[in-house]
């Protein structure tokens, strides 16, 4: 048995999670959210992690992005490494991809704010 | 001198519903915003997990802006940025002052909407002995230094408070490569969310240390090093229990205050425990035509109920009309740290009423109950409430036909865990 904190959400559900084999029976969640944290919290963390990029432009020296998909929390420092080689030199709108499929992890980068 | 039905003061979330709400019902709006972009300070906030509430997405700070912002645009909205109000006059209406660039102009309108956002509390108000290097910055100066500018602020740091930027910070800083010693909270519990203590501080083991404090700075022209002491429950610190660590920056995360500067210059009525203004159901302050929302209302843990509290003052500023307001006021027992809103206005009463509460302690299977002369109306449980998480819910008060002398009171009741 084993307590987790389902951390999708601000509800923070105080989850009890029972394992039998390969199934899980979890308790205290509010949504089903909770049973597919606690799944992939216990066999493999993903985590979303946001941060910035250079730019050439001196009114917005960096420009802010995030994966699109969560990614193992494992590899958050060598995904770091990837988007710290980035400098943008082209204008780019939210959404735009900065890095496709980083690290092969089905993710990529967008940057989620504007540069005209 | 140009004519408005309602001027709104901040084009943050809060604003920027406000002006679209307003505008939305046939208003003619101007939103002033003193900085040259819009979205407020949810430009910095590029961490995810805003929106959950109102789209059911982790959005990143100016992606949610960018909603905004785009139907701002849309619906084509008077607006003027690097702009920043001097003064308001009450006429036959207000008159607003501003100042920019093109020099000083003035405007006439009906109704204003303060939206004009929090700050963070300073170093000054939280009395540290020692030298007063530089270092020593709140976690939001910290956060425009690294997500706006592209500058590290520090290498090795030590953060004080536990507020949400701080911890948001924390990890921040750890990604970008600078080591963080700690978190310290003088409390003995912890201010922000547990999921952020969750993910921006266990998962890069990060340490938090609730009961302690910072005493002490050291350095000169640079902050060396900081004294940390273990508090006693009253926050006092506890003698022989110092310890130095060597740092270059201290970051503080101690909490927010409603900017009420416009507010007080207008005589409007603060409330001590939001230390945001008082309102009714319209958010209207104790000022005819003067409302108020967002985080310049009470400090919100969450952008969603920002943008919600904005687009109600918007909608009920531009279907204002000059009318003496009755009031009664809702008595609450001390268990709330607040209650809003502080009044009812029952003449008049359109629809439903939006609540929004926080709890004075942790509390488990905690009962609110909302009565009319001592008749419950309302009852709501609650698994978990925590100061740090507020709470909302609507109710539909027309049904109660309440008069002058009714007596509205809200109580909460739980066990301490």
């Amino acid at each position: 048995m084993k307590e987790l904190v389902c951390i999708d959400c601000p509800n923070s559900c105080q989850m009890i999670i029972e394992e039998f084999g390969d199934e899980i029976k979890v308790s205290g969640n509010l949504c089903k959210r909770g049973v597919e944290f606690a799944r992939r919290e216990l066999k493999n963390p993903m985590r979303t992690i946001s941060s910035t990029v250079k730019t050439i432009f001196p009114d917005t020296p960096v420009l802010s992005i995030r994966v699109s998909n969560e990614i193992p929390k494992d590899k958050i420092f060598d995904v770091m490494k990837e988007i710290n080689k980035v400098v943008i030199t082209k204008p780019v709108s939210v959404g735009d991809i900065i890095i496709e499929n980083v690290l092969g992890l089905n993710s990529d980068i967008i940057a989620t704010s504007n540069i005209f | 001198m140009k004519d408005y039905d309602v001027i709104v003061i901040g084009g943050g979330p809060a604003g920027l519903a406000a002006a679209i709400s307003a505008d939305k019902e046939g208003a003619r709006v101007l939103l002033i915003e003193r900085e040259a972009k819009l979205g407020g300070i949810l430009k910095q906030c590029i961490h995810d997990g805003f929106g959950l509430v109102r789209y059911g997405e982790k959005l990143s700070g100016p992606e949610y802006a960018q909603r905004f912002i785009e139907e701002f645009h849309i619906r084509n909205i008077d607006y003027s940025v690097l702009t920043y109000v001097i003064g308001i006059e009450k006429t036959e209406h207000y008159t607003v002052r501003v100042v920019n660039t093109k020099g000083v102009t003035c405007y006439r309108t009906k109704t204003i909407i303060l939206a004009t956002g929090c700050r963070e509390r300073t170093s000054k108000q939280i009395s540290i002995h020692g030298t007063r290097p530089s270092g020593v910055f709140t976690a939001g100066t910290a956060q425009a230094y690294i997500n706006i500018l592209g500058q590290m602020p520090t290498k090795k740091c030590v953060i004080l408070g536990s507020g949400d930027i701080g911890l948001i910070m924390a990890r921040r800083l750890t990604l970008e490569g600078a080591k963080v010693c700690g978190v310290y909270e003088a409390k003995d519990s912890p201010s922000g969310l547990t999921r952020n203590i969750l993910q921006c501080l266990e998962d890069y083991n990060i340490p938090l240390y609730l009961s302690h404090t910072v005493t002490r700075l050291f350095g000169e022209d640079r902050l060396k090093a900081v004294e940390i002491t273990k508090v006693d429950e009253k926050m006092a610190p506890i003698f022989g229990t110092e310890e130095i660590i060597e740092c270059d920056a201290l970051i503080l995360s101690v909490g927010l205050i409603p900017e009420n500067e416009l507010a007080e210059s207008l005589h409007v009525e603060i409330d001590p425990r939001t230390k945001g203004p008082a309102c009714d159901q319209d958010f209207m302050t104790n000022q005819a035509g003067i409302f108020t929302c967002g985080n310049a209302l009470h400090v919100n843990d969450l952008v969603d109920y920002v943008s919600e509290s904005g687009e109600l003052a918007g909608k009920a500023a531009a279907r204002y009309i000059y009318k003496d307001r009755e009031y009664i006021s809702i008595d609450t027992d001390n268990e709330f740290l607040y209650f809003l809103p502080q009044k009812i206005h029952i003449r008049d009463i359109e629809n439903e009423m939006t609540f929004y509460f926080r709890s004075n302690q942790v509390l488990k299977n905690a009962l609110m109950t909302l009565s009319v002369n001592g008749k419950q109306i309302l009852k709501k449980k609650y698994r978990n409430l925590k100061p740090p998480e507020m709470e909302t819910f609507k109710l539909d008060i027309s049904q109660f036909k309440l008069t002058g002398d009714d007596k509205v009171t809200a109580a909460l009741k739980g066990e301490n865990p």
